[in-house]
């Protein structure tokens, strides 16, 4: 398991959605851009990761019950994507990293145990 | 379990080529099933259901009406389009095969997952289409049937 401000520290990441808790917790990462394979094999309460920032990432992450999306390689939704993320409770999460530094540096922390040295 | 009457009926129309208002009646049916007080299972198996059925009608028909029946022991979801139908439906149940369009796709769609994780979350699913008429799906999901 990993909460919210682990995630904002580990990949430097700014949080767009300012009402989320910072102890939110993720129990599991997804990684995609097909929101199809989100909705087919993505766990209830995981985190995803993903390069595509339109409506439909917010849509099918809370059908999905997920926990929270960050946004990878510095894609940012619009403000209107923002806002219907903020009404349905997913906090968003936006990171310059790519997907591959970033899920490494997700799989590395969970391997560490969750203590990873940053 | 004896056939109980309907504790909730609603229904949606979903136009083809709507994708801003993808997932509305996936929404909508989730915060309802909450205030009847559905476990969260059945809740997420429900909406994901209607979110690719919904998905499936936006890419590909013309319109559909989605009907929900729900009662203490089933949420019964009905989706009747007017679109193409589907000239193979073994293929279109084949998990990864897909005739989605590279717009559909850059939109995060169109893994040709649709309608296998319909039937996968699904207690029964029965499909019927034509082609050059539409396609009719029945599904079933119960608070007590499989998890995926």
């Amino acid at each position: 398991m990993i909460v919210l401000k682990d995630v904002l520290a580990l990949l430097e990441a700014e949080l767009l959605t300012p009402k989320a808790s910072p102890e939110a917790p993720c129990r599991g990462v997804f990684a995609s851009d097909l929101m199809s394979d989100v909705l087919a094999s993505a766990e209830a309460g995981s985190l995803l990761l993903t390069g595509l920032a339109n409506a439909h990432v917010v849509s099918a992450c809370s059908v999905a019950d997920l926990a929270a999306v960050v946004f990878v390689q510095g894609k940012r939704p619009d403000p209107g994507v923002v806002a219907q993320a903020l009404s349905r409770g997913l906090p968003l999460l936006a990171t310059k990293l790519s997907m591959f530094e970033a899920c490494s540096r997700i799989a590395r922390f969970i391997e560490d145990g969750g203590h990873a040295g940053r | 379990m004896r056939d109980a009457e309907p504790a909730y009926r609603r229904w949606f129309l979903v136009r083809g080529g709507d994708f801003a208002k993808a997932g509305a009646a996936a929404c909508e049916i989730k915060e309802l099933l909450k205030e009847l007080g559905f476990d969260a299972a059945t809740i997420r198996r429900t909406a994901i259901v209607s979110y690719e059925a919904e998905m499936n009608v936006i890419m590909y028909a013309r319109e559909a009406r989605l009907d929900l029946t729900v009662t203490p022991g089933e949420v019964r979801l009905t989706v009747d389009d007017r679109g193409p139908g589907i000239p193979d439906v073994g293929m279109a149940l084949s998990e990864g095969f897909s005739t989605a369009t590279a717009e559909m796709r850059e939109l995060g769609f169109g893994a040709g997952m649709g309608l296998p994780n319909i039937r996968r979350n699904a207690d029964a699913f029965d499909i019927d289409t034509e082609v050059g008429r539409g396609t009719r799906l029945d599904i079933a999901i119960r608070p007590d049937g499989r998890a995926p």
